[in-house]
């Protein structure tokens, strides 16, 4: 067996590759693995031409291989080039497939059955993970691919495309427009899939756009041609081509059998790794995106770095810089200091890891504010998390009285409910005294959340409190509610999960956190939905207060957290306090009036069902269309375009249609929205109205495409020009109002420096007067709704 | 749950427009002009420019529902204004001649702008009555879904009809090759094809009398019907599409035929002066 390397380098992604260059620049000994004949597979696999973004702008990059943002052709043949050039050793076709580790030497094993010995690794295998490939002979026919870079690259072929999970269907969809598409799907329905995929895709069958094959298996694959077995036996379907879309193997099982540990089950947490990017396995380090950091630049230059860790030379983080101007308000401004400070007052942040809080700290904002100023307003929409650092803060906790305050000390943090709930701030927050607050935002505490369980733990301790005494007992003292709280737990639902049903015995209640839920109950051997709760509001006291099963069954409209507070405590509480007793009590008498009213009207529950089942639940501002009204003149799309730069942002004609209620293809503005949950370069924000919205530091990755469940986003290529309408009207220049640009496609057109970017609905932010759609319909028939508002029964039954 | 023009704010422009009618027709009965009532008098000025203006107003309409993202106002705002305040003009109008029609220019313009009117009021008519009846039409079903629908029948009538014998198997042939749906204008409005192939073959396998095939039979003519009565509801769907986007075919040319003659009334009357 060979001899023993001192670094072995698992994959030559960004990450990779600089690591490999610096250590063949810096004279250790190395060997970069890849798997692929080609170096960084991901970007490889970028769309042709793709214009690759460097982002963030203000991060210097420190690495031996150079990266400015360019064309992916551009960017790969460099990197070519300078791995060459430095001499790097790299072994292609090299797929690791287990690291074990045997005293001080690591031991790799490669698909082909070598053996690689090393002293450290530095695992930089990105997040793609391992595409799956089919099982069966013919599995390897050049005809048969595993993904789809460009769906209009083929033309009048007939095209197998095996798999209807999302990735399946969105090809399917995308070739059938050329193209004779035939669907396999392996069960006998469309489980799994997003909302908007199942509506396409039923729609492209009904259409007769897209054949399917359900409950079929591929058995075989021939020249031309493939072999299924079906319920109905075999069946052979003669095609030119097979696209296979089986999902990928996430990397996390592989990384766990290098024997790294990952601190819960959830999908999206990631290893811990120490501030030299070390795991909990001596000599295993973890770079890239694989731990967390999702750009080309970030794993550039951590690859530089692991290779100065590992030979023993502790540098500074190439974001030094960030930091210290982080912190030039502040004095001393030492980032060492401070974050020694931050460490020692602040208890959340007290479990982070070095790294982690540098990294928390970069995505926050320092606030150095004067006695009085205002940090956020009631009623913002804004998520952002704050925590104390010098000086103190006033939460007026009553709207109508700005005196009643509370005041928080260095240490504190606050803002946890509107990062929790989604939902509008409860209280304003001012400055009480010259002080030093950080502002984290949304996805970073998500991040931390989800990955350190201390900040969770901390986190929930003083929520529950608050939220109890925000939205359950306003007035009561915290000594109060001790018990209560301490017994409490916090309980979390996905979209249609039974909270508790009609019938069951009713020994606790539930405090919505986040989500929503609905109540419904058997009326005639049939459920009807009573009325819709959304976050801020508690259920399940009626079975308490009356002693009884519960009378109504309450599901989860969408993912919900709820406080679950035990019935004795409760009870205890109202005996010791008649005020919040008598409140109880009377809501407890409103919502049997409501219960009684809906019952009489089952369609406005239809209602109420069929729109949660559209989202419509968890949005803040919705769009829908009055189909009593709508004389179907798309003047609502031209609008849109108009004012986006040609390119239509809602799809009236798509999407169900309920009695008279349409919802088009349009953003929901969701609460907490599936397409901000990763986005490498963090470049989806909500605004404090709610609005969610894209800017221009997109990459064009496509993921928050992926992740919206409604499809509401596209990625297309940015405006040339404005057209004027008198220029139309008088010279016939440029597209009619409304109409898309010429350039819409991909035909062949150079787009030069310009890249896809997503483009969805931003609620005419920016725009005067508000959202164009709605004022562009000249009868009336689109309109923007709150969900609360609009799911009410006052309005319903208007 | 949501107001149509005709009650939007609560009939805001309906009152504007009936108080200028009221203070029109008043101050018309109150004035006693030197000889007949006609265009010439203070009043008809007046009254003409108030006509004038309005026209102008009126048109200005299609340029301002081509104005995205721009103005407080909403577009329903402004068609609301725009059919209230355009009705009146007829009166206003009509008071402004002091009912001397005759064969001149001038009424010429009097006549575009009436049927301008005219037809302006057949769209409200489509505009406010249609959308529930192409709604209740389409039963939750896009059009683009009901004509996959029918290419669906449409495979398995082919099949079916193959194994039949050759007359059979003709006209449904026929049914699954020359159904149209659509077509010019006529036919679109229309919404029905007396001469349609679908209609035909289901007549055609109804009838015939060879007892062969039973079971092939029924399972064709279920199909058929079920493409006849998509057909019916497609057809219809075109039809009310149609309806309300062609009266514009009317209502914009004389729009703008209005406003060449309103420029050639108003250059007349001062010309010869
Ligand atoms: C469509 C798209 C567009 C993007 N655009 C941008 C952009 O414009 N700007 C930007 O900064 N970022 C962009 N990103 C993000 C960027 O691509 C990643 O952050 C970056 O590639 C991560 O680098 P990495 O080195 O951690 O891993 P990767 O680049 O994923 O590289 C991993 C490498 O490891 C290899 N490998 C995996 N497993 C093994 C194994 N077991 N054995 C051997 N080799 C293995 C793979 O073949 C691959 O070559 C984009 C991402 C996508 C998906
Ligand atoms: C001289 C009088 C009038 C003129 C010059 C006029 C002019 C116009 C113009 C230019 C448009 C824009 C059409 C387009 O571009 O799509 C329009 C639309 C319309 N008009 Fe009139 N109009 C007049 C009177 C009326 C009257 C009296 C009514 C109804 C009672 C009416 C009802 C409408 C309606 C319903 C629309 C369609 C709105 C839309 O789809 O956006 N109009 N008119
Ligand atoms: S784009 Fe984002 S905010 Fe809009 S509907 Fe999709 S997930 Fe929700
Ligand atoms: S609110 Fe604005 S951006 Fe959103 S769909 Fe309407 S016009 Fe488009
Ligand atoms: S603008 Fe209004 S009437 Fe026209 S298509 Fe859109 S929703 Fe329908």
């Amino acid at each position: 067996m060979g001899d023993t390397y001192k670094i072995a380098i698992v994959g030559s992604g960004p990450g990779g590759l600089s690591a490999a260059a610096h250590a063949a620049k810096s004279g250790v000994s190395h060997v970069l693995l890849e798997r692929t004949d080609h170096l960084s597979d991901t970007i490889y696999k970028y769309q042709k031409g793709k214009y690759v973004m460097a982002t963030p702008d203000v991060l210097p990059l420190r690495a031996d291989v150079t990266f400015s943002a360019g064309k992916r052709e551009t960017i790969l043949d460099n990197w070519n080039k300078q791995i060459e050039g430095v001499k790097a050793n790299v072994r292609y076709k090299s797929d690791v497939t287990a690291v074990t580790k045997d005293g001080a030497v690591f031991k790799l094993k490669l698909a082909d059955g070598a053996v690689i010995q090393a002293e450290n690794v530095v695992l930089a295998i990105g997040l793609q993970g391992n595409l799956n490939k089919l099982r069966c002979e013919g599995a390897d026919l050049p005809h048969v691919q595993y993904q789809l870079d460009d769906p209009d690259a083929y033309e009048a072929e007939t095209i197998v495309v095996i798999g209807a999970g999302d990735a399946g269907i969105e090809n399917a969809i995308a070739l059938s427009k050329q193209n004779t598409v035939i669907l396999i799907n392996r069960s006998s329905e469309f489980a799994r899939i997003k909302q908007g995929n199942l509506t396409l895709i039923t729609n492209a069958i009904e259409k007769g756009d897209i054949q399917v094959y359900h409950s079929a298996e591929t058995a075989k694959i021939e020249e031309n041609a493939i072999i299924l077995n079906t319920a109905d036996g075999q069946a052979r379907v003669v095609c030119d081509r097979i696209i296979a879309r089986l999902g990928a193997a996430a990397p996390r099982k592989f990384v766990e059998s290098c024997g790294i540990k990952f601190p819960n089950e959830d999908r999206t947490s990631l290893p811990e790794v120490s501030s030299t990017y070390e795991s909990n396995v001596p000599g295993l380090y973890i770079i890239g995106a694989l731990g967390g950091y999702p750009l080309i630049k970030q794993a550039m230059n951590q690859g530089y770095e692991v290779v100065e860790y590992i030979v023993g030379n502790p540098i500074a983080p190439a974001d030094q810089p960030l930091l210290e101007r982080k912190f030039a308000g502040l004095k001393p401004a030492n980032v060492e200091d401070v974050l020694a400070e931050i460490r020692e007052v602040i208890p959340v942040w007290h479990s982070l890891n070095p790294l982690q809080l540098r990294e928390a700290m970069l995505d926050s904002d320092t606030h150095v504010l004067k006695t009085g100023a205002t940090i956020f307003k009631r009623n913002d929409y804004t998520s952002s998390f704050f925590t104390v650092l010098r000086g103190t803060v006033g939460i007026q906790i009553d709207a109508n009285d700005p005196s009643k305050v509370v005041t928080l000390g260095p240490g504190a943090f606050f803002g946890e409910m509107g990062l929790i709930s989604g939902r509008r701030r409860s209280a304003t927050v001012v400055a009480a005294s010259d002080c030093v607050v950080f502002e984290t935002p949304r996805r970073t505490m998500l991040k931390l959340v989800q990955s350190v369980d201390s900040v969770r733990r901390t986190l929930d301790q003083v929520a529950i409190m608050r939220q109890v005494q925000t939205h359950l007992a306003p007035g009561v003292p915290a000594a109060d509610l001790m018990e209560l709280v301490e017994t409490a737990e916090i309980q979390k639902f996905k979209a249609g999960d039974v909270i508790f049903a009609q019938g069951d015995k009713g020994d606790h209640m539930h405090l919505i956190r986040s989500g929503s839920c609905t109540v419904s109950m058997r009326v005639g051997g049939k459920d009807v939905v009573l009325s819709y709760v959304p976050s801020g509001n508690y259920i399940g006291e009626m079975a308490l207060l009356a002693d009884m099963p519960r009378s109504a069954t309450v599901k989860a409209a969408h993912n919900t957290e709820t406080v679950c507070i035990k019935g004795d405590a409760f009870k205890s509480l109202l005996d010791r306090s008649p005020t919040l007793k008598a409140n109880v009590e009377a809501k407890f008498r409103q919502r049997i009036k409501a219960n009684e009213q809906m019952q009489k009207q089952p369609e406005a529950g239809n209602i109420i069902e069929f729109l949660i089942a559209q989202g419509v639940g968890e949005g803040t501002d919705v769009l829908l269309i009055d189909e009593s009204l709508c004389v179907h003149c798309d003047n609502c799309e031209k609008a849109c375009a108009e004012t986006h730069g040609g390119i239509s942002r809602l799809d009236r004609e798509a999407g169900p249609t309920f009695a008279t209620l349409h919802v088009p293809t349009s953003c929901r503005h969701c609460e907490h929205p599936h397409c901000m949950s990763d986005c490498p370069p963090n470049a989806i924000h909500r605004t404090p109205g709610g609005e969610v919205y894209i800017d221009d530091s997109c990459i064009g990755c496509g993921n928050c495409e992926q992740n919206c469940p409604y499809k509401v986003i596209q990625l297309a290529y940015p405006p040339d020009e404005k057209f004027n309408i008198f220029s139309w009207l008088l010279f016939g220049k440029g597209p009619a109002p409304g109409e898309a640009m010429t350039y819409k496609g991909n035909n062949g057109y150079d787009h030069g420096e310009k890249t896809k970017r997503a483009v969805k609905c931003d609620m005419c932010k920016g725009i005067p007067g508000g959202a164009s759609c709605v004022r562009a319909c000249p009868t009336g028939a689109a309109l923007r709704v709150s969900p609360e508002e609009f799911m009410s029964v006052a309005t319903l039954s208007g | 749950m949501h107001e149509s023009i005709l009650v939007y704010r609560n009939h805001r422009y309906l009152k504007w427009a009936l108080v200028l009618a009221a203070v029109s027709v008043g101050i018309y009965l109150i004035d006693r002009p030197l000889g007949a009532p006609n265009g010439g008098t203070w009043l008809g000025y007046t009254l003409g420019c108030i006509a004038g203006g309005l026209m102008i107003w009126l048109a200005w309409f299609g340029i301002r529902k081509r104005r995205y993202g721009v103005g407080k106002v909403s577009l329903e705002d402004w068609l609301s204004a725009h059919i209230y305040l355009g009705t009146a003009l007829a009166l206003i109008a009509t008071l402004h001649s002091g009912f001397q029609v005759g064969l001149n220019i001038h009424s010429i313009l009097y006549v575009l702008m009436m049927v301008t009117i005219i037809s302006g009021m057949v769209g409200l008519y489509f505009y406010v009555r249609y959308p529930l009846l192409l709604t209740e039409n389409r039963k939750g079903l896009s059009t683009e879904v009901m004509l996959g629908q029918i290419a669906e029948l449409d495979r398995d009538v082919r099949q079916i009809a193959m194994t039949m014998d050759d007359a059979t198997n003709a006209a449904a042939l026929k049914s699954t090759q020359d159904t149209i749906v659509g077509g010019t204008v006529f036919q679109q409005l229309r919404g029905f094809d007396e001469h349609c192939p679908t209609t035909m073959a289901r007549h055609f396998v109804e009838s015939s009398t060879s007892g062969d095939h039973g079971p092939q039979r029924r399972q064709l003519l279920t199909r058929l019907i079920r493409k006849e009565d998509l057909l019916k509801r497609i057809r219809r769907d075109v039809q009310l599409r149609c309806l309300l986007r062609v009266w514009l075919y009317v209502h914009v040319p004389f729009s703008v035929a209005t406003l060449a003659a309103l420029v050639t009334h108003v250059v007349t009357v001062f010309y010869y002066w």
